[in-house]
């Protein structure tokens, strides 16, 4: 294998190696055939020698005119810096009037302005231009453009908007954090009230599997009611939520572990028939 | 379980002892023994094919009304009388003597004999009950009864059932287990649905195609209507159907956002029901169409499963709390309100045994909240025993007619089935293995 890679290799440095050789004595061989007289160079023209012509003031000279940054948003500021030489009657137009040779200036074109720079000298006239191209500022992106339907379904509001009330165990008692669910789910019934107005609100009661299923039954309406009861006085008008109890007929986690056991203990929101 | 259940014995005062005929905490206790049973072979003259099933069916009815105590066939004499007539005074524990039965090994108290025959198409059984001990047949004979089926086996079974069930009857039984059918909630079709089966577990029917939840069914004394919850009408409400013809009759549901745990009153003309027309789930009464309501109770705790008392319709036992569950008795005019748990863990269920002096319920004394067990108690003397010890949670008993055997819930086996068993916790049996099965009654037909 090694030597299958090695032997390509030597052959092409020795092909370029016999290419150098000849194009060398091709040269060689070129420069020994030119044996040609050289021929006697042409008569020297004889003209009168033209006097020295008295030297003229120099022109001004514009070392430098910019303008920094020379692309500016409107309400922004650039600067215009110049340099003059062999002149002192310098002007920048566009209200700027004349200017010493050498400075800047601050400008705030409100659009796009080329200054002109006029250097008049005794030597003749120079200009310069700077241009500063002023944009428009980044417009706001447009606002997003509204969803399909933004008022989705009951059911699909109560999912997304509403959560549930939780409860200690054989209790109907609204908790603090009860408290803070279910402020928060009276202003989302209002918004869902304000967008379908004929709706109807099941306010379920469920209990843990441990109490017996019929006294569960009891126990999830008074959940139920207490969870109505408080959204009642936060507004919501009763005949929007109807009261109904499962008991421990539809819990909907069924592990024997107290996590499950709190999340069957609740107040959920349905939507009504 | 057995021993657990005599041992809880001696911790039980005499109050419940006076009373007459098979009492179920005489029986519950063991004491004054059983009688004892020798069950004979019958043979068939022309029927003789179908009396295999019919002695297995007889000796299996008398065995698990837990009434006797079932004598070992292996230490009977060879021959055994098939007819009064076959009896003799003496016979050298040849078998035609009653001694022969009552003395040793065999030790009977009383013997069974008999025979079939066909006659004119028809299967006639030919039933006796001889008390061992007499010394004289003539004196002797308890119980003869005929009776009839058709020629194949399914008649000879429905005779060893009569018979079986006179017997039963003859010995102090207060119901029957004959035609008695279990009623019960499963949700084997998808939804939780009514069904029905013969009270061994044979013939599972579905009665309600309702297509929601319905539970916690009563049934009337005379079997003949179900009430029970459904939501078949989005908010719980009661429904009353006729056992046989499977259709509802009218029932008013006042308004409230809950109706349910239906009780029928022992003569079927009243209903009580939890209801929350008041704001709270108190027990109210209607009649048997719902009109005519009115508040039984007053007080604010959540109350459910109103229960009369089948001997006393004054007095009704219910669940409730304030605080944890427990079982309380009151007047049917909401009076005389007195717990009758003692106010250890949760207690729920309350059944009235027939005689009216006993209830099976379910408790969680000695476990966690939500380990239910089957318990009996005596009303009058608060003393209670335990018949389930743990074996998964066991809810719901009801008492069969025959006021001996008990269908309960139990999840030992996983999911929520149906089982029966006698009152002292022996002879368990599952009934249901399909789906969940749940809210078992028992009912007299």
């Amino acid at each position: 294998m090694t030597t299958k890679i090695l032997s390509p290799v030597r052959s092409t440095s020795l092909r370029w190696a016999g290419l150098s050789l000849s194009l060398a004595m091709v040269l060689l061989a070129g420069g020994c055939k030119k044996k040609v007289p050289v021929p006697p160079p042409p008569a020297p023209v004889t003209q009168p020698a033209a006097a020295p012509a008295a030297p003229a003031p120099a022109r001004p000279n514009i070392a430098d005119f910019a303008a920094e940054p020379s692309t500016i948003e409107r309400g922004q500021s650039a600067n215009l810096r110049w340099a003059v030489t062999g002149s002192n009657d310098v002007v920048i137009d566009n209200g700027i009037g004349t200017v010493p040779a050498n400075g800047s200036r601050t400008v705030r074109p409100t659009e796009s302005t080329t200054y002109t720079l006029t250097a008049k000298g005794p030597g003749g006239t120079a200009t310069k231009t700077a241009r500063i191209v002023v944009s428009a500022p980044a417009p706001p992106p447009p606002p997003p453009p509204p969803p399909a339907n933004t008022k989705g379904t009951v059911e699909s509001r109560l999912q997304s908007d509403l959560k549930d009330a939780l409860y200690d165990y054989d209790s109907n008692n609204i908790r603090d954090d009860a408290r803070a669910i279910l402020t928060a789910d009276a202003d989302a019934l209002k918004r869902i009230f304000a967008d379908f107005p004929s709706a109807t609100i099941a306010l379920e009661g469920h209990c843990d599997e441990r109490g017996s299923a019929e006294y569960n039954l009891g126990l999830g309406d008074r959940r139920s009611n207490s969870a109505r009861d408080f959204l009642i006085q936060l507004g919501i008008p009763a005949e929007k939520l109807k009261p109904i109890s499962y008991g421990k007929e539809r819990p909907q986690c069924t592990e024997a572990t107290e996590s499950c056991y709190q999340s069957n203990r609740r107040a959920h929101f349905a939507p009504g028939q | 379980m057995m021993r657990k259940f005599l041992f809880v014995l001696p911790v039980l005062a005499a109050g419940v002892l006076m009373a007459q005929n098979v009492d179920i905490t005489d029986w519950i206790r063991g004491q004054g023994g059983k009688p004892a049973l020798a069950v004979t072979e019958f043979r068939g003259s022309g029927t003789q094919q179908f009396m295999g099933p019919f002695n297995a069916t007889l000796f299996s009815d008398l065995q698990s009304s837990g009434l006797f105590e079932m004598k070992s066939k292996s230490m009977f004499p060879l021959a055994n009388p098939q007819r009064p007539e076959d009896l003799r005074q003496e016979d050298n524990k040849q078998g035609y003597a009653l001694q022969d039965w009552s003395g040793a090994p065999v030790g009977a108290s009383h013997v069974v004999f008999g025979y079939s025959a066909a006659v004119n198409g028809v299967l006639v059984l030919y039933g006796y009950v001889y008390d061992a001990r007499q010394t004289d047949p003539q004196a002797a004979q308890l119980l003869y009864g005929r009776y009839t089926g058709t020629l194949d086996d399914a008649g000879a079974i429905k005779t060893a059932h009569e018979f079986a069930n006179d017997i039963i009857q003859k010995f102090g039984g207060t119901g029957s287990l004959l035609g008695s059918r279990i009623y019960f909630v499963s949700n084997r079709s998808g939804n939780q649905e009514l069904w029905t089966m013969d009270w061994d577990g044979n013939n599972q029917k579905q009665l309600t195609n309702l297509k929601s939840i319905s539970i916690t069914p009563g049934i009337s004394a005379d079997g003949s209507r179900l009430a029970f919850t459904t939501y078949a009408r989005v908010s719980p409400r009661i429904m009353v159907l006729n056992t046989e013809t499977g259709r509802t009759q009218p029932f008013y549901n006042q308004e409230a956002s809950l109706n349910t745990t239906p009780g029928f009153s022992p003569d079927g003309k009243l209903i009580y029901y939890a209801s929350t027309a008041s704001g709270s789930s108190q027990i109210v009464v209607a009649g048997a169409d719902g009109q005519g309501f009115r508040r039984v109770s007053h007080r604010n705790a959540v109350e459910v499963e109103p229960k009369v008392n089948p001997k006393n319709p004054g007095i009704l036992l219910f669940v409730s709390g304030p605080g944890a569950q427990q079982i309380y008795r009151m007047n049917t005019d909401g009076a005389g309100v007195e717990r009758i748990t003692n106010g250890e863990g949760e207690a729920s269920n309350p059944a009235w045994h027939p005689d009216g002096q006993h209830l099976a319920f379910a408790w969680t004394r000695g476990y966690a909240a939500g380990d239910w067990n089957i318990f009996v108690m005596d009303v009058g003397t608060k003393q209670y025993v335990q018949l389930t010890h743990s074996e998964g949670k066991n809810e719901n008993p009801t008492w069969a007619p025959d006021g001996r055997h008990l269908v309960f819930t139990s999840n030992r086996s996983g999911r929520s089935q149906l089982y029966t068993m006698l009152a002292d916790g022996t002879q368990v049996k599952q009934l249901t293995q399909q789906g969940t099965n749940k809210y078992p009654v028992w009912g007299s037909k």
